[in-house]
């Protein structure tokens, strides 16, 4: 009488199918780029990071396995993943399938942060510092100002979010047209459109626990939060501490959303678009949104990554390109499950 | 034993919304409350549902003052079925009945085969048990309402607070959730609905609460509260309540009436400002 029905049947096979597809296009993309590897050479340099490997290959095939490529590839994974995730809380708890993690202004704030650094031309952890520190800094604000001066509902936050965004971006427009315009503007520029291609290791230390943590946290949550997509008043009424479920859904989505954007700099559209793949593929319960729109965002993401490595002469911006195949892919979902948006 | 005494609430002061509110429900009652639009009835639900905090008198539930109750335990003893749920994304009707278990879970916790039991449980007692895998927003308005009181249910709280339960239904279905409403208070629960229908207090509530401009007008059994007299006084508008007969039984209807002639007394209840318009 009870058995599982409809998108619940399937879930674990595709989840299972997706983590598996996780894994081959990790390893795989450690042949992707210029510096032609073959399997052996990889698997050894790997498995020698961790264990005694008789040492066959150079210093420079060391560091193109273990310093650039693992960073990046690993990068590309869970900034795809975070932004998804975070998409698909903010998209749950503001009842909107239009809403992307930067909805309270946290990429503004970022895009900010880093500008103004750029501007005297900073060490590059002190633009990544800035920028961590103005992300947070913006959502706080919307968040204050919400509360402050509103009724605290959600309406009001995401309004507070628009205002607090532009008032970012005017200050960032500020920032460019004061940029000197041979050296600054260019490394700004370059900056807002995202790119993997300064991830290290160290960024990684933060990275990894930042998303982890905060997955973790979300997942705890996962039935509450379903509730808030039946509105607030509703979810109060069966026994959800609204406020404590709001803030722990946008201190971690923000956390997961400016660790991102610090290091790599702003990615559009994965954050709007794989939560919507994920729905179509397992359903709206969030539990299983989630877990599902981190490893597609992450698949996503690593591929976009892998044509930017394996094609170009050049490092093409990051964000530009996850805009330019988010619309499209849009459009293609309004047009199957469209008609279903309220 | 739901008691409710002395109830005062206002936005801003000095124009209150509700005045001296006291009433009682027991379990396995039905209260019908009927008032006008903005006459206080959806304030009171959300006093009652903790959404909003009284400024004045107090709300009980068997000695138990709700407003020191945190609220996932005031969810256990009362549950709520909006008129309609703002609901996003395409959830499954089991997913959305669900919901209503989650003040029962331990924190993080996933739903086991009893929480599952309980839901299928609820939509078979609702007669709603073949729609369990269906998406919500694709239901019709009468469906949509019997997977929001199957949601209420699995709270296993002790009373209902229907809001509009049978508002945008056609007859048929407006019959339906009459007919589970009162199921429920069969099984039990204690309920509250409000309404814009009179007749509904007679077909289903044992009750009936007419509430006006935040202040109770009358309460007591439909028979002796909703009389022609007392809804034209509380809509401001003609109405005539009537006895009918039709497959051998007696009924009470109510009638809200276009024209009265002299009886109940026009120029009373005539818009005052067509009265002051010279008539060209």
């Amino acid at each position: 009488m009870t058995t599982l029905q409809g998108h619940q049947r399937h879930y674990w096979w595709k989840l299972i199918l997706l983590i598996a597809v996780t894994v081959v296009g990790f390893f795989w993309s450690f042949f992707i780029g210029r510096y032609p590897l073959t399997i052996g050479e990889v698997i050894d340099i790997l498995r020698s990071s961790f264990m005694p490997v008789e040492r066959y290959w150079d210093d420079t095939m060391t560091t193109v396995v273990l310093n650039v490529r693992f960073s990046r590839i690993l990068a590309a994974i869970l900034v795809g993943g975070a932004l998804s995730a975070a998409g698909a809380s903010y998209q749950t708890m503001f009842k909107n399938p239009m809403v992307s993690p930067d909805l309270l202004g946290v990429s503004a704030g970022a895009g900010f942060g880093a500008a103004f650094v750029m501007l005297g031309s900073g060490a590059w952890w002190e633009i990544q510092s800035s920028a961590f520190f103005f992300g947070i800094l913006a959502v706080l604000l919307a968040y204050l100002i919400s509360h402050v001066f509103g009724n605290r509902s959600i309406t009001v936050l995401v309004l507070a979010g628009v205002v607090v965004s532009s008032f970012f971006q005017a200050l960032l427009s500020i920032v460019k047209t004061l940029a000197d315009t041979e050296d600054a503007l260019p490394s700004i520029t370059f900056w807002l459109m995202g790119s993997l291609g300064k991830v290290d290791n160290e960024d990684l230390t933060l990275l990894v626990p930042i998303t982890q943590v905060s997955l973790f946290l979300l997942f705890l949550f996962r039935h509450q939060i379903d509730t808030m997509a039946a509105g607030e008043a509703e979810a109060a009424t069966m026994g959800v501490n609204v406020p404590l479920v709001k803030g722990v859904v946008i201190l971690c989505s923000t956390l997961m959303t400016v660790v991102s954007v610090s290091f790599c700099g702003i990615i559009g559209w994965v954050g709007m678009v794989v939560p919507h793949l994920a729905r179509a593929l397992v359903g709206a319960s969030y539990g299983r949104l989630v877990s599902v729109s981190f490893f597609i965002g992450g698949i996503v993401l690593l591929l976009v990554d892998n044509m930017i490595r394996g094609t170009m002469a050049v490092d093409l911006p990051l964000g530009v390109l996850t805009s330019l195949m988010g619309t499209p892919v849009f459009v293609l979902l309004l047009a199957k499950s469209g008609k279903e948006w309220h | 034993m739901l008691e409710v005494k002395h109830l005062e609430f206002y936005y801003r002061a000095g124009r209150p919304v509700l005045h001296d509110v006291s009433f009682q429900l027991d379990q396995g009652e039905i209260l019908c409350l009927l008032g006008p639009n903005g006459t206080g009835k959806t304030t009171l639900l959300n006093c009652l549902l903790g959404l909003r905090r009284q400024k004045g008198g107090t709300i009980v539930l068997d000695e138990t003052d709700l407003s020191h109750l945190r609220i996932k335990e005031r969810s256990k003893l009362m549950a709520y079925v909006p008129q309609s749920t703002g609901l996003a994304f395409s959830y499954e009707v089991q997913e959305v009945v669900m919901m209503g278990r989650v003040a029962h879970l331990a924190p993080g916790a996933a739903h086991t085969a009893k929480d599952r039991e309980i839901v299928m449980q609820a939509l078979e007692l609702l007669h709603v048990d073949h729609l369990a895998s269906r998406r919500f927003p694709e239901l019709s308005g009468g469906e949509r309402q019997m997977v929001l009181v199957a949601r209420a249910i699995v709270q296993q709280a002790e009373y209902l607070i229907l809001d509009e339960p049978t508002a945008n239904l056609d007859y048929s279905n407006q019959i339906r959730i009459l007919r589970a409403i009162r199921t429920l208070a069969r099984e039990g629960y204690g309920v509250l609905m409000t309404s814009h229908y009179p007749d509904h207090a007679f077909l289903a509530c044992s009750r009936a609460l007419l509430m006006r401009d935040g202040y109770v007008m009358c309460s007591g059994t439909p028979e002796e509260t909703v009389t022609g007299e007392s809804l034209t006084r509380l809509y401001n508008t003609p109405v005539a309540v009537s006895q009918a007969q039709a497959f051998g039984k007696e009924f009470q209807v109510c009638i809200p009436l276009m024209e009265t002639g002299d009886a109940l007394g026009e120029e009373n209840i005539t818009a005052p400002d067509a009265a002051s318009t010279p008539d060209g």
